[in-house]
């Protein structure tokens, strides 16, 4: 009846993860409680839940993500404690079995559940505005996209609950996390994890490419686009070529580990070398999608507060779409060691190291937009500032992975470890962090408040370096990455230094969290009338903060790359303000089908996760049922009346010249 | 924040002047799907390269040459490329607005496609009969999997025509139907051209 | 903001990395003890050394400029529409590339020199290579030595100057060999015939492991490699020799081969000729590596979801023409 589900799968040994779970309850219980008394539901329900707005899936992208943080970072700093107490025959806290699924499912949550809706999140809020639509090109997938993604994210967190998650690290190498040596549930919640979320990911590539290339406002000429969306739109063509491979290599696993068929295991022909090259042709671009959009907002924030033109703007584009060509050229880099040839080798590490040809002049365009500017130096900058010596460092040092015979000695190595926290949180992180700040009064009407902010950024970057700079050093002393303990007595220091490291960045985390509050305590005092707070360049600082739910009441003209500095420039300085007469505006229609599919799929995750196939057959119907409810329904759209339009014009307004 | 308090307008855009803002319109809907196919392209491309790869890995199993019964491939090939002219023919009814012309030429292709399916499961059945199952060998595995995967995309293919033909008999010709027809006209032929991959790789190249 | 401490915390930050960095002078990759190793610390060094041409540069300019442009500092020269210099855009593309173009040489130069399946060529004073075999196993590193007869367990030794080529399978999942203090690793994997050729140069005992991660006993998947002169050499093997136990296939290779965590150093004075081409051929056709295997689902599933996997899948039905030869019914 239940499968391979029993009482047995809650994980009453571990008094960890018990805590937890009772943590999680006591807290889902009480938010569910304040919703009910609050009577939120229909308010959730309505406004958010169902919502195909792309600044509200925008804002839920980046909440689960944040909360997604927390989990992954609890993860990371329980993986350092381990690391700082078991020396030398010591064996910590952690035993194998556990300490495995957490490095396992702490890769897993930062790249798929954190740093990926991050930078969707991002996408969602700032695209369409800065291209001056109203919508995305398909704003049903939009909705069922962040839901599928939602779904990959309870499923992850299920898997605290009930049974265990992979101990095969984050990529599930084969035939680790084939079924002879991975007979456990782990891998299958990795795998419907990242199967549904994945699907969802796609739609989104296949959504913003289309939005771009055939939504953008009258004027904006491909080259004339922000360079955040352009960077966006190379991003979602990687996501667009890449996600497929991943989908196709998890049905193989999938194939292999539900109908005992042979891709990836060891006898009956298995080429487990074809995984490691799947998982990477998707892998290597993964890593591109991640950074490109946040090379995107560094590109936004410095010509913004250096109040000065981005230096190459055409430069920086085709640097961009130079990077996303290369990137699928250079995945075998990740396994050196696997034994190609030298001359197969040397290939894949000459284009790796190519690829820093264009990331370094984007370094350098950066520093001359700063070249004679205005600089202000605001948190959003001071990401930026940090980051361009940060991840200056993690290319030299990726550089350095990439010379092959170099990589004999330094790959699986924590110098790998730091290498990519090197990039993943100078770059990544930091860029999403500087979005945060950078487009949160366009979400929310007010801005961050800017001491926490700072405080954050310094708890970072301190703790960044404290934390993975030992772990370069114990690269050279044979340190290897994914242990669970080390004899050598001779790392415990670094290892600690690391883990006071970790703890530098959990007060960031804390700083960051502490910002919210005193934000929103203080939103009257810092709120953003005029919609301009920073002296935007482009089109989606141009509507009010928060923007209408249509966005624009007149689609704007543009004539210039950074369109809404030159509307202010033809307009004596000031921002032009809407005029009457409006028109009816064309708006889609709320969905309830897109949460609906999702929560059938995360029930037929989770049958097919523990084989409960009755349970399996019915999420999956219940999918489609609802799927083809959704292609019969006609009232999709609706207008908003021009009268509507005027009155939430006006009233913006009327605050504008209030406060002047 | 206000979206459902609006009255809503019945019905879509007839009576309003068109503007440059209005999101899916057909054109924009096509030229996604197009994206979409590209991206399902790249699902087959990975399972053509992982095929290649495992050609080999028949683990003293049975090769390509030793299964495969290129007559009743043939058959199925024929089946798959006429009805690509039969969806053709539904969508010139389309542009000509027989809306029952275009419910006869779906149902043929339907018909067709159906036939296609059946052949594949037969041969599936047989294969899994003689021993020769997808869990035989990693060449089996790929195999099945190759194969099996446009076999599904055809299904679904079906089903979408049995969608269609239900819209048209509710809905006719509309604003919603036609580009769903061109999607779909879109994907029959898409599959055409990954079976022709399939059979010139998998079955030809397998026999030779 | 008008004094920005940003910037000198950053410039503290580096320079407290800097001793750091050189603390590494006795570490094992920066003070290689053979040829493979010593070339290498070479490259990284040499590699690290010519990305400071643009790297340097880049910190101080975003310091500088940072800071001289700040928006407090009316003295600078302010130009909000200065976007353009061609002369800046040839040298921004042009400095990386020459860097990339040297880079490039050395790496297509290094990749086949520091090729790990390159023999190496004995020197005059250098001995005949000779040959180990290592096989990956849950969890501990099995040693074959094809020319003497014998094998360990966790435990590696060789005489100093002789190249050494190390055949490297898998008999579990994938691993790799790896003795920082010598230089390059390998991956191992079931049914695959890896190789790595190393050399030490002085005697010493050398820690070596796994580096790719392959499941829960993977922290102790170390092993000592002792290098010493061919008499040290001889003694040793000797002393494996007089080892009670023996390493017969498939029987005994199979006990060993059953996971088991933290494993001891075990020698074996007598071994199955051809061992490892009998553990490769293991995961072909005709093997019954599937059958063995299956008596060690237990131990793989620790924690729960034990062994059910096994029992509700058809994954042993399968096997029931494992092996034969193609039946000519099949092939009408």
């Amino acid at each position: 009846m239940f499968g391979k589900l029993s009482l047995e799968a809650i994980p009453t040994h571990d008094p960890i993860i018990m805590t937890t779970i009772t943590a999680i309850v006591i807290g889902g219980l009480a938010l569910v409680a304040a919703i009910t008394y609050f009577k939120k539901w229909g308010y959730l329900w309505s406004e958010w839940i169902t919502s195909i707005d792309h600044k509200k899936l925008g804002i839920m992208y980046f909440l689960v993500a944040l909360v997604m943080l927390l989990r992954g970072f609890a993860d990371a700093i329980m993986m350092r404690s381990q690391l700082a107490m078991a020396s030398a025959g010591a064996e910590g806290f952690l035993p194998p079995s556990h300490y495995d699924q957490i490095f396992t499912a702490h890769g897993v949550i930062m790249i798929f559940f954190v740093a990926m809706p991050m930078v969707i999140g991002l996408m969602n809020l700032v695209v369409p505005l800065q291209i001056g639509a109203r919508d995305v090109a398909f704003p049903f997938l939009n909705n069922l996209s962040f839901w599928l993604f939602v779904a990959g994210v309870v499923l992850v967190n299920v898997s605290l609950f009930a049974g265990e998650f992979a101990k095969t690290g984050w990529l599930a190498y084969a035939p680790l996390s084939g079924l002879d040596y991975s007979p456990g549930v782990g891998v299958d919640y990795w795998i419907w994890a990242l199967q549904i979320s994945g699907i969802g990911t796609t739609l989104t590539g296949i959504n913003f490419f289309v939005t771009i290339l055939k939504m953008r406002t009258k004027g904006m000429t491909l080259f004339r686009m922000p360079i955040f969306t352009w960077t966006s739109l190379c991003a979602n063509v990687l996501i667009i070529a890449s996600f497929p491979i991943l989908t196709a290599t998890i049905a193989l696993l999938t194939l292999d580990r539900y109908l005992g068929m042979h891709f990836f295991t060891n006898d009956f022909g298995g080429n487990m070398m074809m995984y490691v090259n799947l998982i990477w042709a998707w892998g290597h671009p993964e890593v591109y999608i991640l950074i490109l959009p946040a090379f995107g907002v560094f590109s936004e924030v410095i010509s913004t507060f250096a109040r000065k033109r981005l230096f190459g703007y055409g430069t920086m584009v085709w640097a961009t779409v130079a990077i996303t060509i290369l990137s699928f050229i250079v995945w075998l880099h990740h396994f050196f060691t696997m034994g190609a040839g030298a001359n197969v080798n040397a290939f894949f590490g000459i284009m790796t190291m190519i690829i820093a040809i264009p990331t370094g002049v984007k370094i350098f365009n950066w520093l001359f937009t700063m070249f004679r500017g205005r600089l202000e130096f605001t948190s959003p900058v001071l990401w930026t500032l940090g980051f361009i010596i940060t991840f200056t460092l993690g290319g030299m040092t990726g550089v350095m992975l990439a010379v092959p015979a170099a990589n004999f000695v330094l790959h699986n190595s924590l110098f790998v470890i730091a290498h990519f926290h090197n990039v993943i949180i100078g770059g990544v992180v930091f860029g999403m962090l500087a979005g945060l700040t950078f487009w949160f009064p366009k979400a929310f009407g007010f801005t961050l408040d800017e001491k926490w902010g700072k405080r954050s950024f310094w708890c970072w970057i301190i703790g960044f370096y404290m934390a993975f700079m030992p772990l370069y050093v114990l690269a050279f002393f044979g340190a290897v990455r994914r242990m669970q303990s080390y004899e050598n007595g001779d790392w415990q220091p670094l290892m600690i230094v690391a883990w006071v490291g970790a703890l530098i960045i959990a007060a960031g985390i804390a700083c960051t969290v502490i910002q919210f509050i005193v934000s929103i305590r203080d939103r009257k005092k810092n709120q953003d009338v005029t919609g301009d707070p920073w002296g935007g360049r482009t089109l989606e600082w141009s509507t009010s903060s928060p923007a209408p739910f249509y966005n624009f009441a007149h689609l704007p003209e543009v004539n210039d790359i950074d369109g809404f500095w030159d509307q202010k420039q033809r307009n004596g300085g000031e921002a032009p303000l809407s005029k009457p007469p409006y028109q009816d505006i064309h708006m889609p229609k709320n969905t309830w089908e897109g949460p609906i599919i999702a929560l059938f799929a995360t029930v037929a995750g989770f049958a097919l996760v523990w084989h409960i196939w009755w349970l399996a057959i019915v999420g999956g119907v219940a999918t489609f049922a609802t799927f083809m409810a959704r292609v019969f329904r006609e009232d999709v759209d609706y207008y908003v009346p021009a009268a509507e339009v005027e009155r939430i014009e006006r009233e913006h307004q009327q605050r504008v010249e209030m406060q002047a | 924040m206000a979206t459902d308090t609006l009255s809503n307008h019945e019905g879509h855009a007839h009576g309003h002047d068109h503007h440059d803002d209005h999101h899916d319109t057909a054109g924009t809907k096509v030229f996604g799907f197009w994206v979409y196919l590209m991206s399902d392209l790249v699902i087959f491309g990975s399972l053509f390269a992982t095929y290649a790869v495992l050609l080999r890995g028949t683990a003293g199993g049975p090769s390509g040459a030793d299964i495969f019964e290129l007559p009743l491939i043939l058959i199925s090939t024929f089946l798959l490329l006429v009805s690509s002219f039969t969806y053709g023919m539904a969508v010139l009814a389309m542009n000509a607005d027989r809306v029952n012309q275009v419910k006869a030429w779906l149902a043929v292709t339907f018909l067709l496609g159906a036939g296609f399916i059946g052949l594949e499961l037969y041969e599936f059945q047989h294969l899994i009969h003689l021993g020769f199952g997808p869990d035989r060998s990693a060449f089996l595995s790929a195999f099945f999997t190759l194969v099996g995967t446009h076999g599904l995309h055809v299904i679904f293919g079906l089903i979408w025509i049995l969608v269609m033909l239900v819209q048209l008999q509710q809905k006719g010709l509309t604003e919603m139907t036609r580009p769903r027809i061109m999607c779909l006209s879109l994907f029959w032929h898409f599959l055409d051209i990954v079976w022709i991959c399939v059979f010139s790789f998998v079955y030809l190249m397998g026999v030779l | 903001m008008r004094r920005n401490p940003t910037l000198r915390m950053l410039g503290v930050l580096l320079l407290l990395s800097l001793p750091l960095l050189l603390a590494g002078c006795s570490s094992a990759l920066l003070d290689p003890k053979g040829q493979v190793g010593e070339e290498q610390r070479t490259l990284i060094l040499t590699s690290l050394a010519l990305m400071q041409i643009v790297v340097i540069p880049v910190i101080v300019m975003t310091l500088l400029f940072a800071w001289r442009y700040r928006r407090s500092n009316r003295d600078a020269t302010y130009t909000p529409d200065w976007s353009h210099s061609n002369k800046i855009e040839a040298v921004v593309w042009f400095i990386p590339m020459v860097i990339i173009v040297f880079l490039a040489i050395l790496t297509w130069y290094t990749s086949h020199s520091l090729d790990p399946h390159k023999s190496i060529e004995p020197t005059e004073n250098q001995q005949e290579p000779m040959e180990i075999q290592a096989v990956s196993l849950d969890w501990k590193w099995l040693f074959i030595y094809p020319e003497q007869g014998i094998a360990t367990v966790n435990e590696l030794a060789f005489p100093e100057d002789t190249p050494v080529r190390f055949r490297v399978t898998s008999g579990s999942v994938m691993n790799a060999f790896f003795i920082p203090r010598l230089g390059s690793q390998i991956y191992a994997m079931a049914g695959m015939d890896n190789d790595v050729h190393l050399i030490a140069d002085d005697p010493g005992v050398y820690p070596g492991r796994s580096t790719n991660y392959s499941g829960a006993g993977f922290s102790e998947m170390t092993f000592d490699a002792h290098v010493g002169s061919r008499q040290e050499f001889d003694a040793w093997v000797e002393q494996v020799r007089e080892s009670s136990k023996s390493l017969t296939f498939p029987e005994e290779y199979y006990a060993l081969a059953a996971p088991s965590e933290d494993n001891e150093i075990q020698y074996f004075s007598e071994v199955s000729p051809s061992l490892y081409e009998s553990i490769i051929k293991s995961f072909l056709a005709g093997g019954d590596h599937e059958e063995r295997m299956t008596a060690f689902a237990d131990r793989y599933a620790a924690g729960f979801g034990h062994g059910a996997a096994h029992d509700d899948d058809g994954h042993g039905e399968s096997t029931g023409s494992h092996g034969e030869s193609m039946s000519s019914e099949a092939a009408e």
